[in-house]
């Protein structure tokens, strides 16, 4: 499938899918990558090396440097795939260099947790 | 988006990791705000430096980034957390003050001059008319768009910081001229208005509009009230700029039972143990009106004066500064109201302000109630 670019880069993995929006501030411990937010769906899991799917991200603009430091601590997601690009998801993933991809609300429900994936975000396509 | 060349080989890293940071972090947000190329711009203002902002993920960042990335535009920086040369007379902790120390030499390191003002457009000379910037600080995107004759969208903090670093911008919003020509009009229908009532208007202003908004029947404004207005705006909602006179399209009134109704949201106790002037901080003007204001009268309680140390000289000169501190105002300068860990609820419950933007971080930040009232008002009421 096809999808908009937002940060470039290449990944390869599963897939991790969350039916909620995520709010990185407060909603991930950023020393495990560990879902915190009891209220989540993803809650109790790690998104640490998959490729993360959710609608958006939502809350503080700080949520940014969370992104940063899931990265520093090497537990952060390979690559994300949203439905929309919020500005705290776009600025987080540029500033720790993860591929972020932006996917139609079709392709978006085509995808399946655990798949395998190649995520190539320079020529914008999922395979 | 369209790049040039050269802007595409620093996005890729030819010209080090910093610098592809900070494009990486342009083209991302001109990607997902629909911007079709990047455009230069003369001064980045920079949030993001009150440790209660951006926390140890932040300080880290920085401090990282500040290893190798120099700004290359002119860089002012937003308040910090409290005031370093009075530090030691508030009951700080030390691991804050050590976090913050760190996040203003990162900064400091990059080139940052150490202004930490939120109303840069007061203390610094203003490029000419239509000169693009990126200002972060909410409050003086909306001033600099409004007042000054400059362009610049209400910029996050890492637009503007990779702004400062690369001296571009996505052009997007507010950088167009079709999207700064409003197509919503407010008409101010509130008589006898004062600084208060502006703040409650932009706090309004901000909760219905787009980017962009026209003020129908405001005149005279004073710098208190042009400021309360831009902070309160910037508070409620995305709208980055405002116009005067009527525009086609809607129109809404604000009338005493809007403004009511933002002063019930606002104003949660009928008194305060302390009282804070300085959300969006206090200029010179500002300080000499409250010098003449307080003359032969006293705070009944504390009150702290936020202001830039811009100022600091020229307050002192001008007798502003002896005036103030004998009517028994704390002056603080670096820092502002909002988020500040110098207003702690563990020792007081509620606060007197005049400013519209302090209370609603007061309440939802600091946690404490907010007895909002105009500056006449408080001098009447708290002084003696």
């Amino acid at each position: 499938m096809n999808v908009k670019v937002i940060v470039k880069g290449r990944a390869k993995g599963s897939l991790l899918i969350a039916k909620n929006p995520l709010n990185f501030l407060g909603g991930i411990d950023k020393k495990t990558g560990i879902v915190q937010d009891r209220n989540h769906d993803l809650f109790g899991k790690s998104v640490g090396d998959k490729i993360l799917v959710f609608p958006f991200g939502i809350g503080s603009s700080v949520g940014a440097y969370t992104i940063y430091s899931l990265k520093y601590n090497h537990c952060a997601p390979l690559a994300m795939i949203c439905l929309k690009a919020d500005l705290t998801t776009a600025s987080g993933c540029a500033i720790s260099n993860i591929p972020l991809v932006v996917a139609n609300k079709n392709d978006y429900d085509l995808l399946k947790e655990d798949r395998e994936v190649i995520l190539d975000a320079i020529k914008g396509e999922i395979s | 988006m369209e790049l040039t060349k050269e802007e595409e080989s620093a996005l890729d890293g030819k010209q080090g990791e910093t610098l592809a940071l900070a494009y990486r972090t342009l083209v991302a947000i001109g990607e997902a705000s629909g911007s079709d190329r990047l455009i230069p711009i003369e001064w980045a203002h920079l949030s993001g430096v009150n440790y209660n902002t951006i926390g140890d993920a932040g300080r880290d960042f920085l401090s990282h980034l500040s290893q190798d990335a120099k700004f290359k535009v002119k860089t002012t920086v937003n308040p910090m957390g409290f005031d370093f040369d009075s530090v030691s007379r508030y009951n700080i902790d030390e691991k804050f003050i050590e976090n913050q120390r760190s996040i203003k030499n990162s900064y400091e390191k990059m080139g940052a001059i150490p202004s930490y003002s939120c109303i840069p457009y007061e203390i610094f000379d203003i490029p000419k008319q239509g000169t693009h910037v990126s200002f972060a600080e909410s409050n003086a995107a909306i001033y600099a768009n409004s007042f000054s004759g400059l362009v610049t969208n209400k910029e996050g903090a890492f637009s503007a910081l990779a702004s400062a670093i690369t001296g571009k911008s996505p052009c997007s919003d507010l950088r167009d001229d079709d999207i700064r020509k409003p197509n919503l009009t407010i008409r101010m229908k509130v008589e006898s208005p004062n600084e208060l009532t502006y703040g409650m208007l932009g706090y309004f202003a901000g909760k219905v509009a787009g980017s962009s908004v026209a003020l129908s029947g405001v005149n005279g404004l004073d710098r208190r009230s042009c400021k309360s207005l831009c902070a309160g705006m910037g508070t409620s909602g995305a709208c980055g700029m405002f116009t005067f006179g009527e525009e086609e399209g809607e129109k809404i009134d604000f009338d005493k039972k809007e403004m009511q109704k933002i002063h019930d949201e606002l104003n949660t106790s009928e008194s305060g143990d302390l009282i804070t002037l300085g959300s969006p901080q206090l200029g010179l003007d500002e300080i000499g009106d409250l010098a003449t204001m307080l003359k032969g009268r006293s705070f009944k309680k504390r009150c702290m004066i936020f202001c830039p140390s811009a100022i600091k000289g020229q307050m002192r000169d001008l007798g502003y500064r002896k005036e103030i501190e004998r009517a028994g105002g704390e002056l603080l300068f670096d820092c502002c109201t909002c988020l500040s860990p110098l207003v702690d609820n563990k020792d007081v419950d509620s606060v007197v302000t005049n400013s519209v933007k302090g209370a609603y971080y007061l309440r939802t930040s600091n946690k404490v109630d907010v007895n909002l009232k105009s500056l006449k008002r408080i001098v009447e009421e708290e002084t003696k």
